[in-house]
């Protein structure tokens, strides 16, 4: 279906990142925010405060980041889109009711603006360390789908797109930006509301009697209802079985707990989004994501000016990660460098998938700025011996 | 036996229940039970539509009251019920929305959301189940513990001041407070009804008898003892000034329904708030 005009803001406007994600927001149909100030993320809700009043839906600034999340879960239970912006300690803080929101497959979007950490770390400068945390930082086993825009006008499209996946997997999205292009301002274009393709969630229409809220459908994915629509449902964050109901045994973990990986995993193809420019005829490839994959256009420059026949891969996709495709990739170049603002995340999944095949060489940034490009072209030169 | 004739298929409040999920977790003698029975006979009277009733629980043996009603029923994580709660209700403002947990859950792990709930005027009712102890994990000391009394992590007794929970939802903000024992079933019952017809933030506390864990370590006998005890301890005080509502170990229970004040909810003050500044630009939300 196509999004509701009301929200979308249609234009050529001049936005920082962080307020293109609210815009994303808003035209994706998300009538409820729930947030935390933190730095460097709190200007997407002052944008979706400032907002929201005249669209028509509500923003609450909660008391933390544990009531936010919280908040979105039973928003989406009541029927909404609801969405949250943070950075590494309201991220950290999130962690438990995001395995929450796995275990209920409640649809939401929580936009990370990347900052240094650990801890309190560097809550102005920008880092991209929390690459992993995203993907394994809840406890237990699950897996959520996890994007990374590199511009403004990405972090409007990518969050739409966060909140469609999220409706179609039932599976907490994640736009995992960073400072660099939270606070970077560039030219975004919205489009006419009848241009921006949005999800609706899957609903369940049939006997109520017949309604089971965690039997998946053909796709792995059960549909929803949401509460005051009459079907007395049952969901906890306890195993449970497909009415909801809790079983707390071996049997029923073994049933239950896969599809939560699965729905994702079968589907990834659907839902790896990459750029890839001359792959094919590359000898070294550049992968990266976010700002860093500014920063790399440059040092590729270079390398290509040197004569080194280098390709690049973006991930707008990080997780599920696209594993086939780095595997094929692997098999006739000579090495992957991976620059990243953290000491070396993504690069271990690049490297599980070669296997072997080419080495994959990290290029680490401590955070608080973006890497020189001239660093990442020396290794590029030294991938290429 | 046919399955009619089963003394749980003759359960008078079974149209409230999920009854394929009886028999519940709770202990025998544990008053979490008469809790529920009195909210089920809340709705039995109140004229809402149950269609459009969520109760939100955390975690704790009363977290688990969401999975046995027979409503649309969330089972979350500790401490995180009133937020949920806040979530559920703001996206669907035509949903009554009860919050049903224990001390811990509640002003222990969630006291931060609590008193920022009551503080906003959320429009929801909580029903907190006050067994002084962390029941669920084996009887360890609480927020809620009497000074004296002993738990499985205050082994030579409780040294820290307890909460007085009307006392915090008051000043936090609740625009209903009340308290009573879980043998007071037609009273808890009348104050769950009268809150559950009130628009603002309610506070109901109801104290019942831990019978495995805080009665056995403390030596006060078995669990309709102690129910009788609590409720032959307590004196009826309407209107009493919910700064005197201390509980000491096995002392004197105050109890009554002490706040009932309006005030626009969080939602009517948004709605009044921003039609006042923005005028016909703002979208009246909820109404």
């Amino acid at each position: 279906m196509k999004a509701d005009p009301k929200g979308v803001l249609t234009g050529s406007h001049y936005l920082d990142g962080d307020y293109a994600i609210a815009e994303g927001g808003l035209a994706a149909g998300c009538r409820f925010f729930a947030g935390y100030p933190i730095t460097p993320s709190t200007e997407t809700a002052e944008r979706f405060a400032e907002r929201i009043p005249s669209v028509g839906g509500v923003f609450i600034q909660m008391e933390d980041e544990l009531g936010s999340i919280a908040a979105m879960i039973g928003a989406s239970w009541g029927g909404k889109k609801p969405m949250t912006v943070t950075s590494g300690p309201g991220f950290s803080l999130m962690m438990e009711n995001i395995g929450l929101a796995c275990m209920m497959e409640t649809p939401l979007v929580i936009a990370n603006v990347q900052r240094g950490g650990p801890s309190t770390g560097l809550p102005t400068l920008t880092g991209q360390q929390d690459m992993m945390q995203v993907r394994w930082g809840s406890h237990g086993d699950y897996q959520i789908i996890a994007l990374s825009p590199d511009s403004p006008q990405e972090c409007f499209d990518l969050t739409v797109e966060a909140f469609n996946l999220s409706e179609i997997y039932r599976v907490p999205v994640f736009v995992m930006t960073d400072e660099c292009v939270g606070h970077m301002h560039e030219k975004v274009v919205i489009p006419p509301a009848e241009e921006i393709e949005v999800v609706e969630r899957k609903w369940y229409e049939g006997p109520k009697e017949n309604y089971f809220p965690y039997k998946a459908d053909k796709d792995g994915i059960p549909f929803m209802v949401k509460a005051g629509d009459g079907y007395r449902f049952h969901t906890t964050g306890l195993t449970h079985d497909e009415r909801g109901y809790p079983v707390i045994n071996a049997e029923c973990q073994n049933k239950t707990i896969p599809r939560l990986s699965d729905k994702i995993k079968d589907n990834a193809d659907k839902i790896i989004m990459i750029d890839e420019d001359e792959t094919d005829t590359a000898e070294v490839i550049v992968i990266s994501y976010g700002i860093t994959s500014r920063v790399a256009i440059r040092a590729v420059r270079l390398a290509r000016e040197a004569g080194i026949k280098v390709g690049t891969l973006r991930l707008k996709t990080v997780w599920p990660f696209p594993e086939k495709r780095i595997r094929q990739l692997s098999k006739k170049i000579k090495a992957f460098v991976v620059p990243e603002i953290n000491y070396g995340q993504v690069v271990l999944e690049v490297e599980r998938c070669a296997a072997g095949k080419a080495p994959a060489i990290h290029v680490p940034h401590m955070g608080g700025w973006v890497h020189d490009p001239n660093d990442i072209f020396q290794v590029i030169k030294e991938a290429a011996k | 036996m046919k399955k009619e004739d089963r003394l749980e298929a003759k359960n008078p409040i079974e149209g409230f229940l999920r009854m394929d999920r009886i028999p519940h977790i709770w202990c025998p003698g544990c008053g979490i039970g008469t809790v529920v029975t009195s909210f089920a006979e809340a709705l039995k009277k109140s004229k809402i539509d149950l269609d459009k009733l969520s109760v939100v629980s955390g975690i704790g043996c009363t977290g688990r009251v969401a999975g046995y009603v027979k409503l649309d029923s969330f089972h979350t994580t500790h401490g995180r019920a009133v937020p949920f709660a806040t979530g559920l209700k703001l996206a669907n403002p035509e949903l009554k929305v009860v919050v049903f947990s224990g001390d811990g859950d509640i002003v222990g792990i969630g006291g931060n959301h609590f008193i920022h709930a009551a503080r906003r005027n959320m429009d929801i009712l909580i029903i907190c189940v006050n067994n002084f102890n962390y029941a669920m994990t084996g009887g360890q000391v609480a927020a809620t513990t009497p000074i004296g009394a002993n738990a499985s992590t205050a082994p030579y007794g409780n040294f820290e001041f307890p909460f007085s929970l009307p006392y915090l939802a008051e000043a936090s903000g609740a625009t209903y407070v009340a308290r009573w024992t879980a043998l007071h079933l037609r009273r808890v019952a009348k104050s769950i009804q009268e809150a559950l017809d009130k628009r603002g933030f309610s506070f109901i506390e109801v104290i019942t008898p831990c019978v495995t864990l805080y009665a056995r370590r403390n030596r006060l006998g078995d669990g309709l003892n102690l129910l009788k005890y609590y409720y032959e301890k307590s004196e009826i005080q309407h209107g009493a000034d919910t700064r005197t509502l201390d509980i000491s170990f096995q002392g004197k229970l105050i109890v009554g329904k002490f706040v009932d004040k309006e005030k626009p909810t969080f939602l009517d003050a948004m709605n009044q708030h921003m039609t006042k500044i923005l005028g016909d630009k703002y979208v009246r939300y909820g109404e």
